[in-house]
This record gives structure tokens, sequence and C-alpha cells, in this order.
């Protein structure tokens, strides 16, 4: 009785551990793989952009709502720390959504006569989604930022 | 069709070495060819889709916008003022129409 009970305590214990580590592997998978796969357009976007640059660490400020209430008309500004001299400055700003019919929402090509790098738009959103920010510095460099903006209303028509 | 009307909000006067914010705004609808009108028929992409900032001659800021920009695009960048003169701004429409505005600025 008493063996039976506890190989059967025993039985129980092993398959819930044994499903638990099963459940729990299934999730970090999955996890993992929404990671990895995420909108393979927009991946492949930006690996073009930065294709063959190295990342700098500068201080980019990606000014966006948390909430949307109107996917027709949304702030989108930035501001990025460089010096914009001749020798070091930033050349161009990518903004991507990667919830968008198309991914790309514009390109900001700056010169050292901006003195500093800031700049501001509105754009459209279908759904909530992650915008992303690739900033390309004149030496070759590139710095990519991001953030979830949360639609009420999309804005794409349909 | 409403008026496609260009706007600009530029400081008449600027000090040496100062950075000034320029605000633009277009009044245009940005057709994304995406959208269906009353008859369901998909109306023809038309958007603006480059912005050009030029100081006495020399492009100081651009903009290539896409279909997911939104109607009556605005755009802010910054300028700094080294010198006096004027500013060309311009936006290309699908299809080469160019709307333009020129704006002075001085230097106290």
């Amino acid at each position: 009785m008493i063996r039976t009970k506890i190989g059967g305590i025993v039985n129980i214990s092993r398959r819930k551990a044994v499903k638990m580590i099963a459940v729990s592997s299934a999730i970090f998978c999955s996890g993992v793989g929404s990671v990895l796969a995420g909108k393979p357009e927009v991946s492949d976007q930006i690996n073009n952009i930065i294709s063959g640059s190295l990342a700098r660490k500068v201080d980019v400020l990606l000014d966006v709502p948390e909430i949307a209430e109107n996917g027709n008309q949304v702030k989108v500004a930035f501001e990025i720390e460089s010096p914009m001299s001749e020798s070091d400055f930033v050349q161009e700003v990518y903004i991507l959504a990667d919830g968008n019919p198309a991914p790309n929402v514009a390109k900001f090509n700056f010169t050292p006569y901006s003195g500093e790098c800031f700049a501001s738009t509105r754009m459209r959103l279908s759904k909530t989604q992650d915008v992303y920010l690739i900033a390309k510095f004149n030496d070759g460099t590139h710095s990519i930022t991001q953030s979830t903006i949360k639609v009420t209303i999309g804005g794409c028509g349909g | 069709m409403s008026k496609i009307k260009p706007r600009a909000k530029i400081p008449k006067e600027a000090e040496f070495d100062e950075v000034i914010e320029i605000k633009t705004l277009i009044r245009h609808p940005m057709h994304s060819g995406r959208v269906k009108d009353v008859d369901g028929k998909t109306i023809p992409r038309l958007i603006i889709n480059k912005f050009n900032a030029m100081f006495n001659g020399e492009v100081v800021f651009t903009v290539n916008l896409e279909p997911s920009i939104s109607s009556n695009p605005y755009i802010s960048f910054p300028f700094k003022v080294k010198e006096e003169g004027t500013f060309e701004l311009s936006w290309e429409e699908d299809g080469g129409n160019q709307y333009k505005l020129t704006k002075s600025l001085k230097v106290v």
C-alpha cells in the first residue's frame, strides 16, 4: 500500500515535473521564436540600412505617445546627441513602423548646417505596433531605438 | 479640392550661432493609394514625396516622405544661424509638381 502510494506520488510528481519542463521550454521556445521572427520585411529593411556598419552608443530620444487615440495623426519627434560638426554629424535618420502596410515612414537627411539633431513630423499607424528609429552617422556607424505605440483607431483607411 | 498651400514659421531675426527651429506645414491630402472613395474605387496614390530646405543655395535639410506620413504633413527641423539670407523650401509631389516658399532671415 505504502509502496504503491509512494510510487504513485513519485510517478505523478515525475509526470508533473516532465510536463512542467515541457511546457516551460515550449513557452521559452515560442518567446525566442517570436522575437527572432518579428516582421521579416522590417528586419530585412533594417538589415539593409545598417548592413556593414558598426553600432554606436549615443543618447537618442524618440518622443512618441504611448497610446495613440487616432492612428491618422501620430506625433513622432526625436532628438539625437551629436556635435553636428563637419567631422561628426548625423547623416540620415530612418523611421520605420513594423505594422503598417509599408514599413517605411520617413527618411531625414541632416547636414552640419543643422547645428543640432532634432526633428518632428506626424505619421499614420494602422494598428498597435513597434516604431524604430535608425540613425546613421557620417563615419558609417549606426544606432537603433525602438518604441511601442498602442493605437486605438487605425489610420490607414480600408 | 482644397488648394495646396505651403506654410512655414521661421523667426524673422536670430542671433549668430543660435539654433532655431523651423516649422513647416503644407495642406495636402497625401493619398496613400490604399483608401477607397464612396463608390468603392481606390483613390490613386498622390503624396508629397520629398521636402527640401535650402539656405542661400545650399541644401541644409531634406526629408523623403512615404505614404505613412499623415495628411497635411508637418515637418520641423533645426538650423544653425551663421549668416543672413533666404530660405527656399520646396515640396515635391508625385508626378513632379513642386510647391515653393521663400522666407528671409536676419541676424541681429
